[in-house]
């Protein structure tokens, strides 16, 4: 079995801020991490291979500086690895990524394409089902358990008041909550196997056969970024005092009210 | 001359840091006041392999080097010291006994189990009557037929409550000072009839750890059990003491860094007088200081590794870095505490542990007494 | 000419989803800035009894499409259904509930139609005049570059929450159409019901089949309540020292029922046996970061709030004005827990009981 998980490196956003005088994303200092989500893909992969056999194939979409994730998801025990990277490929949106990711995933080949369900940054979970629209294969998204019944797929897909239990025939795409599993830490030995394997880098002349120049990139992004902005100031904290139990509660109401809780 | 890790140390260094964070962290203080180490934390730190860094992967170990070894060191004794001695007492002292004076036959069969995360050693060389000096060891191992039978009494083995194999030094020879009659063997602590493993002695730091007495009442030994050559004990003692002393190093550095860290932390929330403790400068040039001291003992402990992997001389440097590191734990985990006031000396925090943990860092593996003697007697002063 | 603004309705079991008529209310609105109408398009099986409702809420037609292969929600043949709609109707937006039917098949619909499709939007926007006011009311930018927009500007301004709510993204979707988005449940209002109000009804055969479906439903499993984890809750109601013993957990029970959330507790309910440690929030427990954190008697020691702080609303009931977490929350309460946390649980029932919708 054949196993592609796709992956992206984002930046451990809790630490992300916007530079209040350019609205520009001020990333220096923070981390970069594998998508948490990808990562429960990633360690479904490894134990379906581990249980079944076959192989286990990242493919990350990104900067060169992607490669430390890669490399980490071969210290876990990944097999081999895709770095989709070219200037033809900044501004991606969804539609766009999809197109350039489900392009090298044809060319690479496979039986079983996961996802994580949406990366921490954008949040869009799109990507995942684009990719499998653009494959023409079927997608379970929101998995939250997952085996194999022979060349088919079991699968609990999660909703928001109940769950399926889905049975998906291969070749299919999964999107892979956090609640998959535990994702695996690398181990010592994995990081210096992962170093001593070659991250293959595809541009976008390894792909123009099969690529449309105009549906990718930032020209061929269906949508476009208008404005960006950080999130009001937090206001100071508004501490009341001397209230009757029904203005405070009133109050409190006023709140929730206000900001959709109930 | 290149001071910056590279890649792959840095991807070390962040499995490290992670599975401190998310592992060692939740069970430290419990594992402390239990006094015992928890057996599913040693299964996972075996599982990913932190009992076999620098060895070979052809062994199973994990094929990195001392100075990626020091950075596990480090990153795990931030969080928990009693982690650090664990997985040191057993790579740099027993598995490097083997690594270095092993036949091929006995490395394929205690080293590679000992590495490849199926088995833990120690360490048997400190007697009641004999510390960093060897001349007053006790333990006989005396030759019957292919055999040799051990006995006698060994203190403060580290791991020794669990552990399955020891590298254990005894005299083979009395007749000759200790430095020509000693000789190490390899024996199983579990299977070997007439060992007996003390509890865990109570100490004041290090408490998770396992530090027991192992005593051998006429154990028989295989003659094939020997490490080196009979009479070769103690430069194999001493070679891994030298070792031991840079894990050691890393040790202190982490107790340091990690108790300085949380006091920071905290000296930033907790005002006085209406400000963070950290907006007075008296704080902020004691922090200053305890940092720089951090980094220079991190760069003396980093610079005996990379001799160790290089094949320089690296035992002066070693006892250099461990002489310096120990005693910038002591200060710094004393000026975390401080910092942090009574809250410093409440068990709820890790301060106070650090403080108790970064003591032994002065005497184990060579007093700082004994690395200066050390250390003078490199520089040919006589 | 791709023209009016169809709502892609969620039904699960035959119940119309309450965002769906939000997203009606909200289309109400930009169609009146666009001169468009709103329609919605409602799939299922022995589905269309549910159209008229629809209209009451303001839609001007419901397209019904009816079919055995819709009686469940799976992918393919939801998107079968949309994408014909689309191709046939021509509409110039289109919405889906933020839900996870919604980010599941608007995706793929967006794709095989080749258009853009922005994620869980929580404000939507025609009027450049109306956005421009909410970039005054909200954000930094200066008056100049304000009044630089193109008040000509008739695309749909798109505006979500990225990094981790950290930053707020306008997205637009000049060239391809419909202009899609998925909006996030809760964020737009509940328009008002109006039983007069009539609408078209058209029945719509998609061409389905029950050979569409190309996933196997073996199961369906109703929520199965899991061990909690407080991390996972939106709504934490945690009580501390103040609470006084096991007994002060049940009124913030109660409360969090009416909330939809979890009970969480500081360490000293823990320590003293009152709570279980699975729900302890701080250093020594769990890290939370709710979209509402309301923090009953707890006076907010530093390792409870490095647990919390970074919640997205605080709210404090103490009687303590100057404790720590007064000074962390966004709204304080000085006042007695035990009055007022079962008033406020009575006060939220009233208001859904008003809210309710048949």
């Amino acid at each position: 079995m054949k196993i592609i998980v796709c992956m992206k490196q984002v930046p451990d956003t809790a630490e992300v801020r916007l530079d209040p005088k350019t609205n520009t994303l001020i990333r220096e200092g923070v981390p970069s991490i594998i998508n948490h989500d990808d990562k429960s893909g990633l360690e479904a992969a490894l134990r379906l291979r581990e249980q079944h056999g076959g192989t286990v194939t990242v493919v990350c979409m990104g900067p060169a500086q992607a490669d430390v994730a890669i490399r980490e998801a071969l210290a876990m025990g990944a097999d081999d690895a895709y770095l989709l990277s070219a200037r033809e490929f900044g501004g991606s949106d969804t539609y766009a990524t999809a197109t350039i990711i489900a392009t090298a995933l044809k060319k690479i080949g496979f039986d079983l394409v996961i996802t994580g369900r949406q990366a921490i940054d954008g949040d869009t979970a799109q990507v995942g089902p684009q990719i499998a629209e653009q494959l023409g294969i079927p997608q379970v998204s929101y998995a939250e358990e997952l085996r194999l019944d022979g060349n088919s797929l079991i699968v609990k897909r999660q909703f928001e008041d109940q769950a399926h239990i889905l049975k998906v025939k291969m070749p299919c795409l999964i999107t892979a909550l956090t609640e998959l599993n535990e994702a695996r830490y690398m181990s010592v030995a994995g990081i210096e196997e992962a170093y001593d394997k070659e991250i293959k880098i595809w541009g976008f002349d390894d792909l123009k056969d099969d690529l449309n120049p105009d549906w990718i990139g930032l020209k061929g992004s269906p949508t476009n970024v208008f404005k960006s902005f950080g999130k009001q100031p937090k206001a100071a904290s508004c501490v009341m005092e001397g209230l009757s139990a029904e203005e405070a509660v009133s109050e409190i109401m006023k709140k929730l009210i206000e900001r959709h809780i109930i | 001359m290149d001071f910056t890790l590279d890649k792959r140390h840095l991807l070390q260094q962040q499995l490290y840091r992670s599975f401190a964070e998310n592992e060692i962290k939740p069970l430290a203080k419990e594992m402390d006041e239990a006094e015992a180490y928890d057996m599913e934390l040693l299964k996972k730190l075996q599982r990913y392999g932190f009992f076999g860094i620098p060895y070979s992967r052809e062994y199973g170990g994990g094929g990195s080097d001392t100075l990626g070894y020091t950075l596990c060191m480090e990153e795990v004794s931030k969080i928990d010291a009693s982690t650090g001695i664990t997985i040191s007492v057993h790579t740099s002292l027993c598995c490097s006994c083997i690594n270095q004076f092993g036949t091929s036959e006995q490395k394929e069969r205690f080293l590679r189990p000992l590495i490849d995360g199926s088995k833990i050693g120690c360490y048997g060389l400190t007697e009641p009557g004999a510390g960093s000096d060897v001349q007053g060891a006790q333990t006989v191992a005396v030759k019957d037929g292919d055999n040799y039978a051990i006995t006698g009494s060994k203190i403060f083995t580290t791991n020794s409550g669990f552990a399955d194999i020891c590298v254990v030094f005894a005299l083979t020879d009395r007749s000759v000072p200790a430095a020509k009659g000693l000789t190490a063997f390899i024996v199983d602590l579990k299977e070997m009839p007439g060992i007996t493993v003390s509890d865990n002695i109570q100490r004041m730091g290090l408490r998770a750890a396992s530090n027991c007495i192992v005593s051998y009442d006429n154990v028989r030994v295989p003659a094939d059990r020997v490490l080196g050559s009979v009479g070769g004990g103690f430069k194999i003692a001493m070679k891994a003491l030298d070792c031991g002393r840079i894990g050691i190093a890393a040790q202190a550095v982490g107790i340091a860094q990690g108790a300085l860290d949380e006091a920071i932390k905290y000296a930033k929330e907790r005002k006085q007088f209406g400000r963070p403790i950290t907006a007075f400068q008296n704080s902020q040039f004691r922090i200053a200081e305890m940092q720089t001291k951090i980094d220079a003992a991190r760069l003396m402990t980093w610079r005996a590794a990379v001799a160790e992997d290089n094949g320089e001389a690296f035992g002066p440097l070693a006892a250099k870095a461990k002489l310096f590191a120990s005693d910038v734990a002591n200060e710094v985990t004393r000026f975390a505490v401080q910092l942090m006031g009574g809250y410093g000396y409440c068990r709820e925090y890790p301060v106070e542990r650090a403080m108790r943990d970064a003591k032994i860092t002065e005497i184990y593996e060579g007093t700082s007494e004994v690395m200066k003697m050390v250390i003078a007697g490199s520089m040919k002063l006589k | 000419m791709c023209k009016d603004i169809y709502v892609i309705v969620e039904q699960r079991n035959g119940v119309v989803q309450k965002v769906s008529y939000e997203l009606i209310g909200e289309a109400g609105k930009l169609a009146a800035d666009s001169g468009e109408e709103v329609v919605a398009v409602l799939m299922g099986y022995n589905i269309a009894g549910r159209a008229e409702t629809l209209c009451q809420y303001g839609a001007s037609r419901v397209l019904v499409i009816d079919h055995p292969v819709l009686e469940q929600y799976t992918t393919e043949p939801y998107v079968k259904a949309v994408e014909y709609v689309i191709r046939n109707y021509e509409p110039n937006i289109v919405l889906f509930g933020a839900s996870s039917i919604g980010r599941d098949m608007a995706p793929r619909v967006a794709g095989r139609i080749h258009t853009g499709l922005t994620a869980d939007c929580t404000r939507l926007d025609i009027s450049v005049e109306k956005y421009q006011d909410y970039l005054r009311a909200t954000t930094t930018f200066t008056e100049d570059v304000i009044a630089k927009l193109d008040t000509e500007d008739r695309s749909l301004k798109m505006t979500r929450p990225a990094f981790g709510g950290n930053i707020m993204a306008t997205i637009v979707c000049r060239d391809y159409r419909p202009q899609m988005a998925t909006v996030r449940p809760g964020v737009m209002e509940m328009p008002e019901k109006d039983t007069a109000r009539k609408g078209e009804i058209i029945m719509v055969d998609a061409g389905l089949t029950m050979d569409d479906r190309n996933v196997e439903i073996l199961e369906v499993v109703p929520n199965d309540k899991k061990e909690v984890d407080i991390t996972d809750a939106k709504i934490l109601v945690s009580g501390g020292r103040g609470v006084g013993g096991p007994e002060g957990y049940e009124p913030l029970k109660e409360l969090a029922k009416e909330l939809g959330g979890e009970v969480s507790s500081s360490r000293i309910g823990v320590d003293s046996g009152w709570i279980d440690k699975s729900r302890q929030v701080g250093q020594t427990g769990k890290t939370v970061r709710p979209n509402l954190y309301l923090a009953c008697g707890i006076s907010g020691a530093i390792q409870h709030l490095a647990g919390m702080e970074s919640s997205e609303y605080i709210i404090a009931i103490n009687k303590d004005a100057t404790c720590p977490m007064m000074k962390l929350a966004d709204l304080g309460i000085v006042g007695d827990l035990h009055v007022i946390v079962p008033k406020l649980a009575e006060a939220i029932r009233a208001y859904r009981a008003e809210q309710k919708v048949s």
